[in-house]
């Protein structure tokens, strides 16, 4: 353990630690926009600058090892008016169109840029305009807006292994992009949007589907076995967008399809009503390896809509004609793993207590 | 029939250019053709050679009978029988063809230790560097000395890091020997980026084994076993030297396993960089040899703890690395006798820009800039007046006369507002803007930033705009203030070393030629007549012939006027190239 | 799991074996990731070129279907090294000298010759296996979709056995559960064989202690798995069916038996939220709603229960399964009164001890995993700390016995099919998705390319792929992915469906379906 002083309060961090963590031991409130606490420290942003005894220039906090008896001050008008001139520099190359972003509101630069009250810029002059868009179907590259902080080349090396984007160029034309500036073509984990700070990345899905007053419900993905924890983001009564949160289960980390795959929830293929067969199975004549046309403008000619009590009655004396005539054993249910305990729970209950057979099974085997 | 016939013929990058090679096989043809054996006997040969520093004047050869040796200039194919005629076979050397008395002036203040072989031995011959006394330095420090010893010689000869920060190498190698760890690395930097030094190349070129020399001797030292050349693929010729010599070095013993019989195994790679400027930063340069892009990364860690890999690595630059072998050779003393009280030994300088003499010198450190430009460099061209120098490269700053007696080294540098850096020294003269000048550097520092921290990705970038403007005539009260606070936020929270002095050469412009950026902005005026959208170009009518030569090669067809006749320039069609100004035999244009 | 997820990156040795684990549980493949970062060296046993290969310190190729061989291979290899913990096998298990014995027969020659991987890489697992400290096994169903699915698990287990790594953090057995809610659906008993909290059917006890919970009389017969009710349906005496949240038409194997049998039923009834495959030849459809519009548990891979919540409201008349199933019972003469989904899961708990400590308030933050039998008790992090419940583990005397059908002359290709990372099961939801669609809209089989230069087969080209069950036309995908002499189907697209190939054969014990080996022949169209 390791013992320094911030801002005249002692505290005391592991040995690895950086000065930032002990700041944030400390809960005194520094600005960062490269810094996240699962990735390889960077340095880039240079807002976490802080004057350290002994060392003559300012130091970024989140790239330095503590150190015993360090005395650190993480706050005087020169670093402040440092950290200013820092984030007018960002804007100065960023597009003035908080209005029309989707990230706006939840947009770190545009926070930082609220709290130092950055009105006017000094430093106005030429931004990067890059007129192509990246192709890809699920994440929007908007790179006119990247503050180049390097997250998510990190998140994309480090921690999904994959590195599908890197720095290219140098000097005031560097761009983060895949190899030879092509479109983006990934395991679309989106591990980049989550930690992108600004609106640089977002979800194409997401697209003018709002911004304020979100609902925000936490719950588990309903894809594989790993249980992610993931936030549906709820407008009106729609699934407008997916994020999980940093101190879940999965630590914020989702893939492709916990992240962007939920617009099924929404679909018009819904089924909306109980339906009964109208046309006798033998002359549907169906065949899985029929493709299009979907299935739904199929069915329309099979089935008729139905009402509930008429869909439940009509089970119910189909399946007690089949129990009286044939035996309980002549009946058998399969279940899902799909849906929850309590569904499961009763599903057998139902098939065990009220049809009266064990034949209850799901799909585990496949 | 002489009984010695020696003859050098330069083949560094500069002699390669002016025909080196072509020449070298005439005169061996020549030789042979009139009997002499040039490539078998003892007694004669015809040897390619490094850079003897004055490329001004290439190609230049020595020719050397009995061991007197003449040096001819400007030495091209056609003058090669001559020279073999009359001065070999009848003793009469070719006087008008020979050097004078500007190339001798230009050596006489030099003091060559790490250039002290190259113009004179073949550098892709290992045999060569063996007679001079090369390898000499490794034996000694592998068969009677132990690592601790060699350390205490290079730190007691005050030797410091040429690349340009000027840290003790001794110590460097000092707190590498002492970390513990499995493996360790050693790399010669040879990234040498700056526009217009070609201090490294030279080195490399004219004598690679002292590099290679020095650079197992620090392996020796800190206990490596691994060692790095990070080259820049730019310096093909230097590549190629490298690797013959890491083969005959391999050849003789000198790197690989049980070096000289005894336990001490160490080899070289080399590791081609892909032109970025940056890659000299060494935290970018290890994240290069990495496979990585050349970003720099925050200090500490340093490298000495936490390198290549990870593990414990020293870089040290290509003339820090060929000062060693000198050094174990004639000892720290000796080495110390040269320079400064803080600055020990010699160094090189790439001495370009408005000086008569051009070229690659060697001088101890404390020799004062005049004697640099005035003797060496021969003073400054077309009797022009002396401005200002630049040193360090495009992180450096602008010296102005004032400073002229100003004794080199790292501190006296640093103290008038620029820096050693690797060796680039850029004369300027009256006719450079300083405003002009700074906007240069700064175009190269903005284009080569890394675009990994803030202050020189976006930081330069404005920098260069304010500079824009103020050169196109479009500068604004306050700007210089701007330009002042901006400066000093980028040299105080840049991440690497690029941008903590990208912004030296605007800091030392204004400093010490505030007046000519006041003159751009208040008076719409560029003092030097250089920038472009500041200047008029005007036909003066006493002295216009009426020849037409500048309406011909208008490009904008903004010049009027009949033969023989006095001509107008239309200033509303003029686009400012100059043109008119370089073709005029009259000095009838004008540039206000 | 018999770890946890979040144990998964302290490993120092990760032993994956049929798992598609980035593809399949991407999550936890960042974890095994994490653990190579952290320095943990990696064994990938996949016959196909899996994306964890690349950080894989050594990769074994094996030939499907022949993991009890390269198993067995590695244990010689670890008991010849002397690296078995001999306490572990006498405090906690019987058996071993027979299985020695077995062991002689696998010498790493003999498993080169089986599995095909060289020897040297058997041996180079073997000893990072038998000598790691902190060691984590890892499959799904490249391990159990075989015939002898259930001998390949009894292999893992004497593997981690014989080396004592079972019960402790970061060291253990992990079976990756596919679907969100699989561990869910076992535990909740909807098998065949099993009350909730697996409490045989047939056992003494267990059936009266149901029967006093239900108030209703209960069948002692053990009853069909699913495999079984298609059997039955084709022989015909099945003859109505229940499927709630299920597409069997397109995931079991052998669509056109499948199909042939559930279209032999008097009555289908088919619950779902699209008109799926299965829901196309039901005689009623019922609209449920998914998982944004109720309130539920899932329990997932680690066995950790967490709590679903209602975000939105569902479309038109569509209904909570619980709702739907209450209402059915009721009609049939069974009243079930729950007001709320917790209701439920508590009757759940009180059946079954190792959820019985749990609230939907206590699984609210992080859910709890199971076993949690008290309402203090903190949930089970990892399986068998400090033994096994049972008392001794026995060995399992396992052979290696070749798949029911491989490649011969006629059809000489040897088949798998799995998942891949952009689609899902049958893709009834997936395939909803237009940026899915744009990335991964059609079938395709991997085919290395030796095989294809062969052939013929153009990357890109639709060529005809035949089983002895039947034949689809599919686009070909030239792939170092697959080894020689194999191809691989994802069975996500119904108009290329890869279970029209593939076999009924199965597991005698488990029931599971052969899904990775089953013999087809390639043709140009």
């Amino acid at each position: 353990m390791v013992t320094l002083t911030i801002d005249g309060k002692k505290v005391t961090v592991r040995k690895l630690s950086t000065v930032l963590d002990a700041i944030k031991k400390l809960n005194i409130s520094i600005p960062t926009l490269c810094h996240h606490p699962d990735l390889t420290p960077f340095g880039g942003c240079r807002l976490c600058i802080v004057d350290i005894k002994g060392i003559a220039r300012p130091t970024t906090a989140c790239t330095t090892p503590v150190s015993e008896g360090m005395e650190v001050i993480t706050t005087s008008p020169t670093l402040e008016k440092m950290r200013r001139t820092t984030l007018e520099l960002l804007l100065s190359d960023h597009p003035d169109d908080c209005r029309v972003c989707e990230r706006a509101g939840d947009c770190k630069l545009q926070e930082l840029a609220y709290f130092y009250g950055i009105r006017e810029n000094h430093f106005l002059g030429e931004r990067r305009i890059y007129k192509k868009r990246d192709g890809n179907p699920f994440i929007e590259r908007d790179m006119e807006k990247c503050i180049l902080c390097g997250k998510c080349v990190r998140v994309c090396d480090e921690i999904e292994g994959v590195g599908a984007i890197d720095f290219a160029y140098r000097g005031f034309r560097t761009k983060i992009c895949p190899p030879y500036d092509k479109d983006l073509d990934c395991e679309f984990c989106g591990q980049c949007v989550a930690v992108c700070p600004t609106g640089a990345l977002t979800g194409k899905m997401w697209k003018q589907k709002g911004r304020q007053n979100l609902k925000e419900i936490d719950t588990i993905c309903p894809y594989c076995g790993c249980g992610c924890n993931i936030t549906l983001l709820i407008k009106r009564n729609d699934v407008i967008r997916v994020t999980s949160k940093p101190e879940t289960i999965n630590e914020g980390w989702l893939c492709v399809k916990g992240r962007f795959c939920y617009e099924f929830i929404n679909s018009p293929e819904r089924l909306t009503k109980p339906l009964i067969r109208v046309v006798p199975k033998e002359s549907s004549a169906f065949s899985v390896q029929q493709t299009n046309p979907p299935f739904l403008s199929l069915s329309k000619e099979l089935f008729r809509e139905a009402s509930w009590d008429e869909a439940l009655n009509y089970i119910a004396d189909r399946l007690k004609e089949i129990k009286e005539k044939y035996g309980p054993d002549s009946i058998a249910g399969l279940s899902s793993a799909k849906c929850t305990n309590e569904e499961n729970y009763l599903f057998q209950k139902f098939i065990r207590a009220v049809i009266g057979t064990n034949n209850v099974d799901h799909c585990a085997r496949y | 029939m002489s009984k010695e016939i020696k003859i050098k013929v330069c083949t560094g990058t500069g002699g390669m250019a002016a025909g080196g090679e072509n020449v070298l096989s005439l005169f061996r043809n020549a030789l042979l053709s009139a009997g002499i054996d040039a490539t078998f006997s003892e007694k004669c040969s015809v040897d390619k050679v490094g850079c003897r520093g004055f490329c001004g004047m290439d190609l230049l050869v020595d020719v050397i009978v009995d061991g007197k040796k003449i040096t001819y200039k400007y030495v091209k194919p056609e003058m090669v029988d001559r020279i073999v005629q009359e001065h070999i076979i009848r003793g009469n050397p070719v006087v008008e063809w020979m050097v004078e008395d500007d190339f001798y002036n230009f050596h006489k203040k030099q003091t060559k230790v790490v250039l002290s072989q190259c113009g004179e031995i073949d550098p892709e011959d290992i045999n060569a560097y063996i007679e001079v006394g090369g390898y000499d330095s490794l034996k000694k420090v592998i068969t009677s000395m132990t690592p601790e010893e060699t350390i205490s010689v290079i730190k007691n000869s005050g030797l410091r890091g040429r690349g340009g920060a000027g840290f003790p190498t001794g110590l460097k190698w000092e707190i590498c020997h002492r970390k513990k760890s499995d493996k360790k690395y050693i790399i010669c930097n040879a990234d040498e980026g700056d526009p217009g030094a070609f201090m490294d190349r030279s080195v490399l070129e004219g004598n690679p084994h002292s590099v290679l020399e020095g650079l197992t001797i620090g392996a020796y030292s800190i206990g490596a076993e691994e060692g790095y050349v990070y080259i820049r693929a730019e310096y093909p010729l230097a590549v190629n030297r490298l690797r013959k010599a890491i083969e005959q070095s391999r050849q003789k013993g000198f790197i690989g396993n049980d070096i000289l019989g005894k336990r001490f195994n160490f080899d070289i790679k080399i590791k081609l960089g892909a032109g970025a400027f940056v890659c000299g930063e060494e935290t970018a340069l290890i994240a290069s040899i990495e496979g990585k892009r050349g970003m720099p990364r925050a200090r500490p860690p340093f490298p000495v703890d936490s390198g290549l890999w990870g593990k414990p690595t020293v870089i040290n630059n290509v003339e820090t690395l060929a000062n060693v072998p000198y050094i174990i050779k004639n000892g720290a003393e000796w080495f110390a006798s040269f320079g400064t009280e803080k600055s020990k030994g010699t160094k090189v300088f790439a001495l370009t820009g408005k000086v008569k003499n051009n070229g690659l010198i060697e001088v101890p450190l404390g020799i004062t800039l005049r004697e640099i430009i005035f003797d060496i460099g021969g003073g400054i061209e077309g009797e022009k007046m002396f401005k200002a120098v630049q040193t360090g490269g495009p992180s450096g700053g602008c010296i102005p006369a004032e400073f002229l007696d100003l004794e080199v080294d790292y501190e006296s540098l640093a103290q008038v507002g620029s820096i050693m850096g690797s060796g680039g020294m850029v004369v300027l003269d009256e006719t450079n803007c300083m405003v002009n000048t700074a906007k240069f550097f700064l175009e190269f520092t903005q284009a080569e930033s890394c675009g990994k921290c803030t202050p020189c990705r976006v930081g330069t970038k404005r920098l260069l705009e304010i500079l824009e403007r103020i050169t196109s005539g479009n500068g604004k009260e306050g700007d210089i203030e701007l330009l002042e606070e901006l400066s000093y936020y980028i040299k105080t929270s840049s991440l690497c070393g690029l941008g903590m002095t990208a912004p030296n050469p605007v800091l030392s412009t204004i400093k010490y030629f505030r007046d000519e950026y006041e003159a751009h902005i208040k008076d719409r005026r560029c003092p030097a007549v250089v920038c472009r959208d500041l200047i008029t170009y005007s036909i003066l009518e006493e002295l216009c012939t009426g020849c037409g030569a500048c309406k011909r090669a208008c490009p904008a067809d903004a010049i009027r006027g009949i033969r023989k006749k006095t001509h107008t320039i239309d200033t509303s069609l003029c686009i400012k190239c100059g043109t008119c100004f370089d073709v005029c035999k009259f000095k009838a244009i004008m540039k206000s | 799991m018999t770890n946890s997820i979040p144990e998964a990156e302290n490993h120092d040795v990760v032993f994956v074996i049929g798992s598609n684990t980035t593809e399949t549980h991407p999550i936890i493949g960042l974890k095994m990731k994490k653990a190579v970062r952290k320095g943990a060296e990696l064994i990938v046993a996949d016959p196909r070129k899996i994306d964890l290969v690349r950080f894989a310190t050594v990769w074994l190729q094996h030939k499907p279907g022949t993991d009890v061989a390269l198993l067995n291979s590695i244990m010689h290899v670890i008991t010849k090294e002397g690296l078995i913990d001999k306490k572990f096998i006498e405090t906690w298990t019987e058996g071993f000298e027979s299985f020695k014995e077995l062991l002689e027969e696998y010498p790493p020659e003999v498993g080169e010759k089986i599995t095909g991987v060289p020897k040297e890489d058997i041996i180079k697992a073997a000893l990072l296996y038998g000598n790691a400290i902190r060691p984590g096994i890892y499959f799904a169903m490249g391990i159990t979709q075989h015939t002898h699915g259930t001998e390949n698990v009894y292999s893992i287990a004497n593997l981690a056995m014989m080396t004592g790594n079972l019960g402790r953090e970061s060291t253990g057995v992990n079976p990756l559960r596919g679907q969100n809610n699989v561990q869910g659906a076992c535990d909740m008993g909807c098998l065949p064989d099993f009350y909730p909290g697996y409490q045989k059917v047939n056992l003494q006890g267990v059936k009266e202690k149901f029967e006093n919970a239900w108030k209703v009389k209960l069948s002692e017969k053990t009853g069909l798995t699913a495999p079984e009710m298609i059997n039955s349906a084709n022989d015909g005496n099945l003859k109505a069916m229940y499927i709630m949240g299920e597409n069997p038409v397109l995931s079991d194997p052998d669509v056109n038996n499948t199909l042939k049998a559930l279209n032999k039923l008097d009555f289908l009834i088919v619950q779902d939220i699209f008109m799926t495959e299965t829901a196309e030849i039901a005689d009623v459809v019922l609209p449920s709603v998914c998982f944004a519009e109720k309130e539920g548990t899932f329990t997932n891979t680690e066995r950790r229960v967490q709590l679903l919540r209602k975000a939105v409201e569902p479309p038109g008349e569509s209904k909570e399964d619980l709702w739907i199933i209450t209402q059915l019972s009721k009609r049939l003469g069974y009243e079930m009164r729950y007001d709320s989904a917790e209701e439920v899961f508590q009757e759940a708990g009180r059946l079954w001890p190792a959820l019985a400590g749990m609230t939907y308030k206590r699984i609210a933050k992080k859910g709890l995993q199971w076993p949690c039998p008290t309402p203090d008790h903190p949930g089970t992090q990892y399986l068998f700390k400090g033994g096994f419940p049972r008392g001794k583990a026995s060995f399992s005397i396992v052979r290696y016995r070749e798949a029911e059908e491989l490649p011969d002359n006629e059809y000489p290709f040897l088949l798998s099919t799995g998942r891949h990372l952009f689609q899902y099961h049958t893709g009834s939801m997936t395939r909803k998705i237009d940026a899915i669609n744009k990335i991964a809209p059609e079938a395709y089989i991997e085919i290395n390319p030796d095989d294809a230069k062969q052939l013929g087969i153009d990357d890109g080209k639709i060529i005809r792929v035949s089983s002895r069950r039947g034949s689809i036309s599919i686009k070909a995908m030239i792939s170092d992915r697959p080894r020689r002499g194999m191809v691989f189907i994802p069975f996500h697209f119904r108009e290329a469906a890869a279970n029209i190939l593939t076999s009924n054969n199965h597991d005698p014990i488990s029931k599971i379906p052969e899904f990775k080996v089953c013999a087809v022949k390639l043709e140009i169209t």
